[in-house]
């Protein structure tokens, strides 16, 4: 395909967009690329952040890849859904569309914004279901590996702070796999070949679940900012745990005292919600959410 | 619990009986005596009762118990719930009784089965814009096995496999105290239930965000609705917009109800459960919670599953407890019968009717159930015991008979409680508790106008006992003894001419005079309006008159063809059971010329009377002393009697109208042993109102003459109709 190469998923909180960069021009392509191009590669690969919003995962970015017959680099930039109406303005003043490159793009806003590029961008949009684009990106990102490591990793001993530690994980035999993809919300799709899945459920406590009770609670403002209050804050203070109701671990149920069993339960007494930091706030968000779609992750891949 | 103390306590109670006893007619002038002696005595029954405390008074509840606690060896209290920790040294102290405490979820546990078991109607779905908002359902005679979601502050999902077989087998988090504590970080606003007020007010896609948010519509390929939640919270990911109270306590209500949904499906389909009964603070009674749950559990089990609640879901802890404490007297063996005098309604659901309940987080203020005296089991000739509905119309459902029936219940009180102030003419009180009998039957028909639901499916046999527990409240246990004392003597001079009449006949034309007399007899029933507007005016009103008042043939209901074609044509039936109706001119010229007929063709008979007095129905102990006069005046019932081929049996009922599916034990067992294979059941209360829609397992008659102008004209045709219903179950 011609240049440009861009992949679009604009989901309902952020769009991601990744950008491959070829590194070996001829100079006789060079010769004959035409001055928007290279602005558009220069722009992106120039600069870190864009506009006020937009950010490249510098530390994501994939190097000496090759992609279909061309070595380069993959980069990951992303922005704000909100700002989607700048970034097709922005397209529009690049004249994006006389490079009659075709935009693929995925995820709810290819179909939302589908009109806008169209009327404001001169864009067609080629769009892709999320859920084809989201296993095959898997499967390509594991092949290609992420600069030499391994692209999937778990944590083992994952219950003690002490002995956890990320490991590889080998996808070489993936199936049957459950793909729980955290967005705004939660999809969960059981896969059991590249072109044998289906989706098994999901939940509306997701990403956009966290970040906006975090904004509600705590009065922060970027996802970001939410992250590094929750990596402060100690949940305990926020929930109720099994041994603050049984004094210890609820043996019947065999329940260990720390685990959680309310969430934000100690928030019913008055006293507590008036002793609790915001970054306690956040962090017990970060547990409940993150919990809970453990929680339906595991039912579903002991249903599946 | 967290909030309020539930108290099960177990109490002997004295009440008034009416007792019948056989004179000793030796050397009497046996003319002018009455035919038996009705005494009024002083009977002691067990009775469960069950009330509520809100913490705060958490002393008032101790005085309660305090005062309750005479002439008992009572040493031990158990208690469960986080209180039984909280308040344990206060319990000690005041009451001088050992707190043992008891594991919540056993008791959770061992009060649903115990509520499961006893409470007719006790389930309920729940239905949104719907005119009744709860759907009971019948009880199960298979309760297990359930899955039982818990949601206190956090959620226990435990499965119930047998009576002491649970497993916890999950849970979450989130639950009713996360609603609460992050309802109260996001709103200010500090209590449960004003939490509540607020989501029922508010809108939460201005919260959430939805998949049309992120598509613009449906997601089209997964047939994901635009509106259904994509993100909770989702469009609150900005620090400079404000948001409305009502719409986060709405987005937080639907968020915590759709996991929990998701999460009991889950649990549901790795169980292969399809029975899930949710209780637990946050639903207590709630139609908020109740509506987002049964949404939840309907999406995502895609219909397959139903989400089930329990009137009595906020007694079951105090009841398992209860439970524990009195396994030696082994509660278990018993059957129970819920008191609906003594036992306050569902809480209203109509916010215009009574606001200030509204707010209140209990269903019952007061239960009580008293402990019958023998076991209750299925008629074993039931043809599906778990599908068996007892009551023909089921009056939540059907808004019209609803109001005819209520007015109807109004409009004979007064005489009722005039009739039972009638009947104890020597107590010098009588007036005075009749008045306070016709305010609390009155109060409890205002009750239902508002909520049908109150008490479960309300149907007219719940209205028939409703009065009968409220008469004996008031200890008016049998208004109407001397009434079946003088019809029964007046009747049993009347036989033997009867007889002899019907003797003289030929055998076509018998049959049919004894159907005739069956009906007829019917005609007298004190409970109908109609018909005690004539008996009181014209007491003449004879037998002979009443059948001239029956309908002519073709009745209303007519199978008698092929009743004589079966009497003609078939072997004579192994056994009958037949429930009886009246007193007086109905079981002795009406039931027992035809039980006659019936021995004389080699039929085995089983008369069931009911236990208990209800309006002029005969009893048990009544029959027995009809019987021992008819068979000294009769050699056919004496040589039945003696051969032991006329059985005299309780229902184990005093109601007027017969649930099969709650019989006494000992009936069950005679019908099993005699092969039963004809029930015979006469009477509006009986085969009216209730089972004119019962499938049995062999032959059965359903008889009755309708009394009531409106319910004639219901089932279209006139007053004193005729229902003459002949049924042989298919091959």
């Amino acid at each position: 395909p011609v240049f440009p190469w861009f992949g679009l998923d604009i989901g309902g909180t952020l769009v991601k967009l990744v950008y491959f960069e070829p590194k070996d021009i001829t100079a006789e392509e060079e010769e004959e690329e035409v001055e928007n191009l290279k602005s558009i590669r220069k722009y992106l690969t120039s600069n870190v952040a864009y506009g006020s919003t937009g950010i490249r995962d510098v530390h994501l970015e994939l190097k000496d890849l090759t992609l279909c017959g061309r070595k380069g680099n993959l980069h990951f930039i992303r922005f704000p859904t909100h700002d989607m109406p700048a970034f097709i303005q922005m397209g529009s003043e690049k004249h994006f569309s006389s490079l009659h490159t075709t935009l693929c793009a995925t995820g709810g806003g290819a179909y939302k914004f589908e009109q806008d590029f169209r009327t404001m961008g001169d864009l067609q949009l080629c769009k892709l279901d999320e859920l084809d684009c989201l296993i095959k990106g898997v499967l390509y990102i594991d092949s290609v590996g992420f600069n030499g490591h391994s692209e999937c990793y778990y944590f083992e001993n994952p219950t003690d702070a002490e002995r956890c530690q990320k490991l590889p994980f080998n996808l070489e035999n993936p199936y049957p796999l459950l793909l729980v993809n955290i967005g705004s919300g939660v999809s969960i799709l059981a896969v059991y070949s590249k072109e044998n899945y289906k989706r098994v459920t999901g939940t509306s406590l997701g990403g956009g679940t966290f970040f906006g009770l975090c904004c509600l609670l705590t009065g922060c403002s970027t996802f970001e900012e939410a992250l590094e209050m929750a990596s402060h804050g100690d949940s305990t203070k926020v929930d109720k745990l099994v041994r603050d109701i049984y004094g210890g671990d609820y043996e019947r149920f065999g329940l260990p005292g720390w685990a959680v069993a309310s969430s934000f339960g100690n928030m019913m007494s008055k006293e507590k919600r008036e002793s609790v930091s915001k970054e306690d706030l956040a962090k017990a968000t970060l547990i409940t959410i993150t919990n809970n779609i453990g929680s339906i992750a595991r039912m579903c891949a002991l249903n599946e | 619990g967290g909030s309020l103390t539930k108290l099960a306590y177990y109490s002997t109670v004295q009440h008034k009986v009416a007792r019948v006893r056989s004179f000793d007619h030796s050397g009497k002038d046996i003319e002018n005596e009455p035919l038996y002696e009705i005494s009024v005595q002083e009977e002691i029954t067990a009775r469960l009762h069950f009330i509520k405390f809100e913490n705060t008074y958490i002393e008032t509840c101790l005085d309660f118990i305090k005062d309750h606690l005479v002439n008992t060896e009572t040493k031990v209290i158990k208690a469960t719930g986080g209180g039984a920790y909280k308040f344990k040294d206060l319990i000690e102290k005041k009451l001088g009784l050992k707190v043992d405490k008891e594991d919540v979820m056993t008791c959770l546990i061992k009060g649903c089965n115990f509520v499961l078991r006893n409470i007719p109607h006790e389930v309920f779905a729940y239905q949104k814009d719907s005119d009744t908002e709860f759907r009971f359902q019948t009880n199960h005679p298979n309760i297990f096995p359930y899955l039982l979601v818990n949601i206190g502050s956090g959620v226990s999902i435990v499965k119930v496999e047998t009576e002491d077989k649970f497993e916890w087998i999950g849970g979450s988090s989130i639950g009713g105290g996360t609603f609460w504590g992050l309802g109260a970080l996001l709103t200010k606003t500090k209590k449960f239930d004003e939490l509540l007020q607020l989501a029922s007010k508010g809108q939460h896609t201005n919260v959430d965000m939805l998949v049309k948010d992120v598509y613009g519509g449906a997601y089209q390929t997964l047939g994901l609705s635009g509106n259904l939640i994509a993100s909770s919270f989702g469009k609150s990911t900005t620090a400079d917009k404000e948001f409305s109270k009502e719409d986060m306590a709405k987005s937080l209500l639907h968020m915590i109800s759709n996991d929990i949904g998701q999460l009991a499906c889950l649990y549901a389909k790795l169980h292969n459960l399809d029975k899930i009964y949710f209780g637990g603070f946050f639903i207590r009674g709630h139609p908020v919670t109740m509506r987002t749950i049964t949404y939840s559990i309907n999406f995502f089990s895609k219909g397959e599953v139903q989400a089930l609640f329990l009137r009595h879901e906020g007694y079951l802890g105090a009841i398992g407890a209860f439970l524990k404490g009195a396994e030696q007297d082994n509660p278990n063996q018993y059957s129970w019968g819920e008191n609906y005098a003594g036992s306050s309604g569902l809480m209203s659901t109509s916010p215009d009717v009574y606001p200030m309940q509204r707010t209140r987080s209990g269903t019952f203020d007061m239960l009580e159930m008293d402990r019958l005296e023998r076991p209750l089991v299925n008629l074993p000739l039931l043809k599906d015991p778990s599908t068996y509905i007892p009551d023909t119309v089921d009056l939540t459902d059907d808004a019209m008979a609803r109001k005819y029936w209520l007015t109807c219940f109004e409009e004979a009180l007064d005489g009722v409680a005039k009739r039972a102030a009638a009947s104890q003419p020597d107590s010098v009180d009588a007036l005075e508790r009749a008045e306070k009998f016709r305010q609390k039957y009155w109060n409890k028909l205002q009750t239902l106008r508002q909520q049908p639901f109150a008490y479960g499916t309300l149907t007219v046999r719940s209205l028939l006992d409703t009065r009968e527990h409220c008469l004996n409240e008031f200890n008016f246990p049998d208004p109407y003894s001397k009434v079946k004392q003088k019809e029964n003597g007046i009747a049993l001079k009347c036989f033997q001419s009867v007889i002899e009449s019907l003797d003289s006949l030929g055998w076509e034309e018998r049959q049919f005079a004894l159907v005739k007399g069956l009906l007829a007899g019917n005609v007298f029933d004190w409970g109908a309006k109609a018909v005690s507007d004539v008996l009181e005016s014209e007491p003449q009103f004879g037998f002979e008159e009443a059948k001239s008042k029956l309908q002519e043939r073709p009745w209303l209901e007519d199978s008698y063809s092929q009743w004589l074609e079966r009497l003609k044509e078939g072997p004579p039936h192994k056994c009958a059971l037949i429930f009886a109706d009246n007193s007086g001119i109905d079981i002795i010229l009406g039931v027992f010329p035809f039980v006659r007929e019936l021995l004389s063709r080699g039929t085995e008979v089983i008369l069931a009377c009911n236990s208990g007095p209800a309006l002029n129905d005969v009893t048990y102990s009544e029959s027995l002393i009809v019987t021992e006069r008819i068979a000294a005046m009769d050699p056919v019932i004496q040589s039945a009697l003696r051969e032991e081929k006329l059985l005299l049996v309780q229902t184990g009922s005093s109601s007027p109208c017969l649930d099969l599916s709650r019989l006494d034990k000992g009936l069950a067992v005679l019908v099993r042993e005699r092969k039963t294979d004809l029930v015979i059941i006469e009477g509006m209360g009986r085969a009216i109102h209730t089972n004119y829609y019962a499938a049995l397992k062999c032959e059965s008659l359903k008889l009755a003459v309708i009394k009531n102008s409106w319910l004639a004209d219901r089932l279209g045709g006139k007053i004193f109709s005729v229902i003459f219903k002949y049924e042989v179950p298919c091959k």
